[in-house]
């Protein structure tokens, strides 16, 4: 399984802090963005926004990533803290 | 399972700190460095023309750590600096209220002057936190996620 989390105004427009993804359903970060995308119209608008970050097992990383079983993938806005 | 980061140099926490504590730290039985940079970034009463009543404060455990390491790692491969402390508060804070503290010793002052501002400069465009702010315009209460500005990784790529 791939762990997928949200921080911060993603996971209040989501409504949704975490949820899994079995192994064989994405091979890249774009492959599980197209895939939360098409959940709905409300995802689809969330992750239609280019600023959205992703980290995966807490290194930023992009699109192209290529994600394993046990990953932990996180989705998040441009941080503001300091 | 991601392995968690225990940080004598990074501390994120609720609570409030002390500067005088944080200070005696970075300087107990270090008798090599002369110079003690600090900064203390606090909860400021106005933003973006709003009064502010409450900011609360969202990190990404685990992955708030390890970019922290990153960028004291960074800072220290880039001068020559003796002892680091980096706190973060999370949660909700008050106007006035403190929020972040780094601490860098040298040798002399040019290098913990220089490494202070790259470490705020980067965890304000590297470090997954977020903020809330509870305004209220008018006697009308209202929350909001801040954006980032431009102005910080602006200043951020100035040391790139």
């Amino acid at each position: 399984m791939i762990k997928i989390v949200f921080f911060a105004a993603l996971r209040e427009q989501l409504d949704c802090a975490e949820l899994s993804l079995a192994d064989d359903k994405a091979k890249t970060v774009d492959d599980i963005k197209q895939l939360l995308s098409d959940k709905s119209e409300p995802w689809q608008k969330t992750f239609a926004n280019t600023s959205l970050l992703c980290a995966v097992n807490h290194d930023m990383v992009d699109g192209s990533h290529l994600v394993k079983s046990g990953d932990e993938v996180a989705f998040f806005p441009p941080v503001t803290g300091g | 399972m991601l392995n968690q980061y225990v940080d004598p140099e990074i501390s994120i926490q609720a609570n409030d700190f002390s500067l005088a504590d944080e200070v005696a730290l970075l300087e107990k039985e270090n008798l090599t460095d002369g110079a003690v940079v600090t900064f203390t970034g606090r909860v400021r009463n106005r933003n973006n023309g709003n009064s502010v009543t409450t900011l609360t404060l969202e990190h990404y455990p685990g992955m708030t750590e390890k970019s922290l390491a990153k960028i004291i790692l960074q800072a220290k491969e880039r001068w020559d600096i003796g002892r680091v402390k980096v706190i973060h508060r999370i949660g909700e804070l008050s106007i006035g209220d403190q929020i972040v503290f780094v601490g860098v010793t040298s040798e002399h002052r040019q290098d913990a002057f220089a490494a202070n501002e790259f470490i705020m400069d980067y965890l304000k465009v590297k470090a997954p936190f977020w903020k809330k702010e509870k305004i209220n315009n008018a006697g009308q209460s209202s929350e909001n996620w801040l954006a980032a500005k431009t102005t910080d990784t602006d200043k951020a790529d100035l040391w790139s």
